[in-house]
């Protein structure tokens, strides 16, 4: 075929938090084991974690997994699915006390033991009252979790490809798995990367909003990798949002400035949360703030030429405070959003910000075969935020998503390994056309002489995103949403980039990034245009409840045709009763 | 210019902010720096975002020799 080809036992996409437990996992069983990534594992976007990741270790106050459990399944709207959020709390001690004797520099107590946090929707004995769950290493946790996880795969000779990008997954008649197609940055060279097992764990696609926190990196490539193989995407409707990022940058800004007595204004100058919560106004919970944002901003009150963003008022502090109480917020306003918040409001817009959904997997990070049963896809495999096992259901617990990669990521590596050692899994004779839908796109990139520039299509779909399939959604605009998403799928299978050179070319990765977005984006229109219910982050104008009756259940999108399928809740724990869907109220 | 480009996709980021930051400073400022200016780039993108992160926001002090350099992120 003409391009070369590696063989290892098991090839890694990504270097995160995820992809780096499970290759530690596969390097310590003494497997060939490939790790490939985009940038160099420790710039991986696990490290804007910031939080800490969740165990009832108990070691300030009482607490233990059955709560923990229960937050989790509260959190998910009742969406997740209970024997994996029953696995993933059970285990959370011991991927927290491994990761503590791999070197991990936890904040700690007086007595030596790791020092715990309170964080929101934490709580004891069943929500009676908040507990100290999170452990953290100061406010640089996911930092340090990649370090860690990093210098232990080097000492366990996991091989890095760094500034390589998988483009497709190899599979043969029989739908299993044989690797994947990758290219070498630095040289624009095509290998393919035979491996018996071959294991995502490329983060999330935040980059499919306008307004997003996640780095550029974050792209969704397995996303796309697998709904091109035919592969579905479940519950890609659910998206966490932040109310408050600047807009048309994406960073932050802490909700403390409202804590401290910042109010949001229309373009107006109406402080319009006086009418959507005439109480609390400002301090509303998170999703009744961007509620009340997006509205404002649908109903043609945003601020700015374009009347899309709203207005953070602070200058009515005063500079001392602002540079008292929080420290950091005028850098970051005058850096990002180009304002003074002591002269000027901080324009803001609801931001994206985790990824609810993913390729389907078990707990063992097995990725599904379809919607119906338990059927895998063998010499698959996907961890932590491209996975949907599903623990988050249609919201995430805050300093769950480090405990998902950990827990997950070495739950799956577990599974490659046994599988390995049992010989479920071999080289398989590599199919003759292996490379030949990843050559295609390339040729096609490589050969076009005009078409859609990368840039426009990209805003065109970010632009989409967020009007119509925000973080509160309204009937005639998912379906509006729709229509426009199909337009620019067109648009992106006509890309085009001048610089057609191999070295290095950005407009080149960019180009396949973006075709993995469009996935993405397309699946989340589509499943979020079908569920007639609000649950989580899936807020809709037009079903404002939960409607367990018929949507207690996973979507299922696949790419050919746009289907929808579903798969219902695991209710079932593995040990314990299961925890019957209530009002989600705090 | 291989190792333009290499640059240029170095400058892709764990951290959102560093992106931004890069991006600016490449559009903006990048030519203009001399060929030890960019070997010491280079070597100041081996370094890890959240570092990167507080010493271009003010909250901790970088090494000596890249003082320079930090100040012209600092105003991107």
């Amino acid at each position: 075929m003409g391009i070369s080809t590696r063989q290892f036992d098991a090839v890694v996409v990504g270097a995160g938090g995820s992809g780096l437990r499970a290759a530690l996992q596969l390097a310590e069983a003494n497997l060939r084991v490939a790790v490939l990534s985009k940038v160099f594992p420790t710039r991986s976007h696990t490290v804007a974690a910031q939080g800490g990741v969740s165990a009832s270790l108990g070691n300030e106050e009482p607490d233990n997994w059955h709560w923990h459990m229960y937050d989790t399944v509260k959190g998910s709207d009742y969406l997740g699915d209970q024997d994996a959020i029953e696995f993933m709390c059970r285990k959370a001690n011991e991927a927290v006390i491994e990761l503590e004797h791999y070197g991990m520099p936890f904040d700690r107590l007086d007595n030596g033991k790791i020092y715990q946090r309170p964080f929101g929707g934490h709580t004891s004995n069943y929500g009676e009252r908040a507990v100290k769950r999170a452990c953290a290493a100061a406010d640089r946790t996911g930092h340090a979790m990649l370090h860690t996880l990093y210098q232990r795969n080097v000492r366990a000779n996991t091989q890095f490809f760094v500034e390589w990008m998988a483009l497709d997954l190899i599979r043969n008649q029989a739908g299993d798995v044989l690797g994947v197609v990758a290219m070498e940055m630095e040289t624009g060279e095509v290998c393919v990367m035979h491996a018996k097992a071959t294991l995502l764990a490329t983060g999330g696609a935040g980059r499919i909003y306008a307004a997003s926190t996640n780095a550029f990196i974050n792209t969704g490539d397995g996303l796309g990798m697998a709904a091109r193989a035919g592969i579905a995407l479940e519950d890609m409707e659910f998206w966490q949002f932040h109310p408050t990022g600047v807009a048309g940058a994406g960073v932050l800004i802490t909700e403390g400035v409202r804590g401290e007595g910042g109010f949001l204004l229309n373009k107006n100058g109406e402080r319009f949360m006086e009418r959507y919560a005439p109480t609390v106004k400002d301090l509303a919970s998170r999703d009744v703030v961007s509620r009340a944002m997006a509205t404002e901003i649908k109903e043609g009150r945003g601020a700015g030429k374009d009347a899309d963003h709203i207005l953070l008022k602070l200058d009515h502090l005063g500079a001392d405070v602002i540079d008292k109480r929080l420290p950091g917020i005028r850098e970051i306003a005058i850096k990002f959003a180009n304002v003074d918040p002591a002269k000027d409001p901080i324009p803001v817009v609801p931001t994206c910000h985790y990824q609810m959904g993913g390729i389907p997997t078990n707990m063992n990070g097995q990725v599904l075969a379809g919607h119906n049963g338990g059927a895998i896809v063998k010499g698959l495999y996907a961890a932590g935020e491209c996975a949907c096992v599903s623990v988050h259901g249609a919201n995430r617990l805050g300093t769950n998503s480090l405990l998902d990669l950990l827990v997950f990521g070495k739950a799956s590596g577990e599974q490659v390994v046994k599988d390995l050692a049992s010989e479920a899994l071999s080289h398989q004779d590599l199919p003759k056309d292996a490379a030949d839908r990843s050559l295609a796109r390339l040729a096609r990139l490589d050969s076009a002489q005009s078409g859609e520039d990368v840039a426009e299509v990209g805003a065109e779909m970010r632009r989409t995103m967020q009007l119509h399939c925000g973080v509160f959604r309204f009937p005639d605009s998912l379906a509006e949403g729709v229509r426009k998403m199909q337009e620019v799928g067109k648009r992106a299978q006509q890309l085009y980039f001048k610089d057609k050179s191999k070295v290095f070319n950005t407009a080149r990765v960019e180009a396949l990034e973006l075709e993995n977005l469009v996935e993405v984006a397309m699946s989340t229109m589509v499943s979020a245009n079908a569920r007639q219910e609000s649950r989580g982050a899936h807020d809709r104008s037009d079903f404002p409840d939960r409607n367990d009756a018929q949507w207690m259940k996973h979507t299922f999108w696949y790419k050919e045709n746009n289907r929808l399928e579903y798969r219902p809740v695991n209710l079932k724990p593995l040990t314990v009763e299961s925890f019957e869907p209530k009002a989600r109220v705090y | 210019m291989g190792d333009m480009d290499r640059i240029r996709w170095q400058c892709r980021r764990g951290l959102l902010e560093m992106d931004l930051i890069l991006q600016r400073f490449l559009a903006e400022d990048f030519d203009s720096l001399n060929t030890d200016e960019r070997v010491l780039f280079k070597e100041l993108l081996g370094e890890v975002d959240t570092v990167l992160l507080a010493w271009v926001m003010g909250q901790e002090a970088a090494p000596k020799r890249y003082d320079a350099l930090i100040q012209r992120l600092q105003r991107r």
